[in-house]
């Protein structure tokens, strides 16, 4: 009998002993965290893109609870009413935001200027001579932004990148890794834009690619708002004036300009 | 008494590694070793249980277990200590050093059932029947040698990260292949 009661005892005494010294070190070491925190990051995506300046969703729910960022800090999240209802505000929506690819430099459309037998990387190509492709300003369709794209929403075709529109949240994580800095994140109901980054002349543009923008001013003279100006030889669109009429994409010789 | 020691040193950290030749704790040594940093990080951790460990147990199992003739519930009372102490560990952790604990996340609690850390307290009571002093210095030595073992894995793995690997030995298969090849340059060490 002996044989079982003493283990069980002494068993039950060290259990007890631990359990002090535990609930003891719990005292001690207590972080008080808000709740609302957890709750918030269950609110959000949880792609920890980074795309709200934050080192994830966790780290941004805290600073959305502490006060340092607002209830909309998060470009990707579609609860934010409910967040806004955690934390006691009104939610303010703000304008959904997405990626757009400023090139239609598909490799019918621009030709490579080389072979690169190698690290299949945009970023080490476009060290090498601009790029692979003859226009310089071209997106060079390694897929480093895809890579990147915690939300699946680009793909490479044709050698150039697309954006999928539903999946996309803006977050611009793609804009930022884009050696070609040709990744716009613009609002998502953008109407008009032009499909194009090249500030090179227009005889130079014609020679690298069949549809890049040749700075013709077409555009800028049939714009009605006075919307489309040509700065460093490429059409610029100020969204505030533009009214989506879509003149100048009908207009434009090279159908560079896009309605989306 | 010296000389001892250090042959008990240098034995757990090079010859018998824990990680690289007796194959212990291996989870923690795949899943933490992406980044030097937190393989370090969790190295300190491990390091600070598999001591504490050594120590508790050691006395535990002398002035309570031998002395109520009850070795044969070993294994559970360790297992218990130690996570514990692991317990311990995680709440220091949270205190302390938050980001230290987020990024070893799911693998600090699993230091409990990190088998390199049982298998040092039972090598060294039962096995080498170490005093208090050897025994302290087993474990505080297998876990350096922990230790070494993930920071040269992690190192290994963020050049990795850069090097053009074949799409079928991406991931995984390639991290093992460079722990095994890691293990057979320790096995250098042995019959030293």
């Amino acid at each position: 009998m002996m044989d079982i009661i003493v283990p069980v005892l002494l068993f039950s005494a060290i259990g007890l002993a631990v359990g002090i010294i535990l609930s003891v070190a719990s005292k001690l070491f207590e972080v008080k965290t808000d709740e609302r925190i957890e709750l918030i990051c269950e609110l959000l995506p949880g792609a920890n893109c980074g795309g709200c300046g934050y080192a994830g969703c966790s780290a941004c729910a805290a600073a959305i609870v502490e006060g340092n960022a607002p209830i909309t800090a998060c470009p990707g999240c579609s609860n934010v009413d409910k967040i806004a209802e955690i934390m006691g505000v009104k939610a303010e929506l703000s304008e959904p935001k997405a990626a757009f690819v400023m090139c239609s430099g598909t490799t019918q459309n621009t030709l490579k200027k080389y072979d690169f037998d190698g690290t299949m990387s945009c970023s080490d190509i476009s060290q090498l001579k601009d790029g692979d492709k003859l226009c310089r300003y071209a997106c060079l369709g390694y897929g480093d932004c895809v890579k990147k794209c915690a939300f699946g929403a680009l793909s490479v075709e044709d050698g150039i990148v697309n954006v999928d529109k539903e999946k996309c949240t803006g977050c611009g994580v793609c804009a930022s890794v884009c050696p070609k800095k040709v990744i716009k994140i613009m609002p998502k109901n953008t109407k008009v834009y032009v499909k194009c980054s090249s500030e090179d002349k227009g005889i130079v543009v014609k020679d690298n690619c069949k549809v890049g923008c040749i700075g013709c001013r077409i555009c800028e003279k049939n714009c009605e708002a006075g919307a489309v100006t040509v700065i460093d030889n490429l059409a610029v669109i100020d969204f505030e004036k533009c009214t989506g009429c879509g003149v100048c994409a009908e207009k434009c010789p090279k159908k560079i300009i896009k309605i989306s | 008494m010296l000389e001892n020691i250090l042959r008990i040193a240098i034995s757990a950290i090079l010859i018998n590694n824990f990680v690289l030749s007796r194959f212990m704790g291996i989870c923690p040594f795949l899943g933490v070793s992406k980044k030097t940093s937190t393989a370090a990080g969790m190295g300190m951790a491990v390091t600070f249980v598999m001591t504490m460990a050594g120590t508790i147990t050691w006395l535990i199992n002398k002035y309570i277990l031998v002395a109520f003739n009850m070795q044969y519930m070993k294994t559970i009372v360790f297992i218990f200590v130690i996570a514990a102490l692991v317990q311990f560990v995680e709440m220091a952790l949270q205190k302390y050093s938050p980001s230290l604990y987020s990024a070893l996340g799911i693998y600090l609690p699993l230091i409990t059932t990190n088998c390199a850390v049982l298998g040092a307290v039972l090598l060294a009571i039962d096995t080498y029947n170490y005093g208090l002093v050897e025994t302290i210095v087993f474990n505080f030595c297998a876990a350096i040698g922990f230790t070494l073992a993930i920071i040269l894995l992690s190192g290994v793995r963020e050049r990795l990260e850069t090097a053009k690997i074949p799409k079928f030995m991406q991931g995984f298969p390639i991290v093992l292949v460079s722990a095994a090849l890691i293990s057979i340059a320790f096995l250098g060490f042995a019959g030293m």
